[in-house]
């Protein structure tokens, strides 16, 4: 296989782009993953506080399956570009939610108590 | 090979320096892919929203409530169907297929279509219960992410009529398989960014933790 001097652009992969294997196969996972996500969100055989954490895991897992079989991104090197933008606009996408989520249970937990905060607006 | 496809192979040795333009098709993929991820880091800011504001009823219906799971389900079935028939799509404008691509995206099409529609329909029941966006700053946070990614879908219904016309009028030129191309990843990456509605939104409101 001979590594493209300029690399692909994130969709085109020369060796797959001829047969519906992948997406199949992409199909065959996305299915499982969502049906175990709704399974996993209204069934009692799972402990309870461990659900959202699960949920989150198949999420993740199914939002791979769709890169890497619908978009056709990889680490491959000659996709060495599109990696690096997706890593980053995770990266960013991360700080963004993580981030706020933080700063905002901290105001939250730092806040006067609303009856005090009323009482000393009289 | 697609038609569109310049083929610039350098032998490995060339130094990145010396190896001239990336083809256009590269470029405008790249480029459109930068879009998508800033697209995303978009929507990242509404779940990040959805996430801080979900507890905030102010004593309005919560998301339990308001949301029927079945329906949820059968939207997630539209658009990952969607997804693969769009990968279809594609595969058949690599062969220069014509009536193989008119079939596969004429059900994305239809896809998107249902989606939308259970879309549109879930939110009119909402509003006719008094539970609108203008209701608590859960239901805002709600509308406009969800309201979003509908608004993503209705744009993407939009292009892929006029990429359809196009093919029809012009044939399968290099740019209009490099639009179409485009159009793909867009699809597939409205799909990507549904994964975390459903998650968040329809099943993370169920889990326990109350604020």
């Amino acid at each position: 296989m001979q590594v493209e001097a300029q690399g692909h652009a994130p969709g085109v992969d020369p060796h797959e782009q001829h047969n519906a294997r992948g997406y199949l196969i992409g199909l065959g996972y996305a299915l499982a993953l969502t049906i175990a996500s709704f399974w996993a969100a209204s069934t009692p055989f799972v402990y309870t506080p461990a659900v959202p954490v699960l949920l989150a895991a198949l999420a993740i897992a199914q939002m791979g399956v769709h890169l890497a079989f619908f978009l056709h991104i990889s680490s491959a090197p000659d996709q060495a570009n599109n990696f690096l933008a997706l890593a980053f606009g995770l990266f960013v996408s991360g700080l963004i939610i993580f981030g706020s989520l933080m700063i905002m249970a901290h105001l939250n937990h730092h806040m006067m108590p609303m009856d005090q905060l009323m009482q000393m607006q009289r | 090979m697609s038609a569109g496809e310049e083929t610039l192979h350098s032998p490995p040795g060339v130094p990145l320096s010396l190896r001239g333009p990336a083809p256009i098709r590269v470029v405008a993929g790249f480029g459109f892919w930068l879009f998508l991820l800033s697209d995303i880091i978009a929507f990242a800011a509404l779940f990040a929203t959805y996430a801080v504001l979900c507890h905030s009823t102010a004593g309005g219906p919560t998301g339990p409530e308001l949301f029927d799971k079945p329906r949820v389900f059968l939207e997630t079935m539209c658009l990952l169907a969607s997804s693969v028939t769009c990968g279809f799509g594609s595969i058949a404008i690599f062969r220069n297929d014509a009536r193989a691509m008119y079939f596969w995206m004429g059900i994305t099409f239809l896809l998107g279509v249902c989606f939308l529609n259970m879309e549109g329909r879930e939110f009119a029941s909402m509003m006719a219960i008094g539970a609108g966006p203008s209701h608590s700053a859960f239901l805002s946070a709600f509308f406009t992410l969800v309201g979003t990614h509908g608004l993503h879908v209705s744009v993407g219904l939009i292009w892929l009529i006029v990429m359809l016309l196009q093919v029809a009028t012009l044939g399968f030129k290099p740019m209009v398989i490099r639009r179409f191309y485009c159009f793909g990843l867009f699809w597939h990456a409205l799909d990507i960014v549904w994964i975390g509605v459903f998650t968040i939104v329809y099943l993370g409101a169920n889990s326990g933790h109350a604020g």
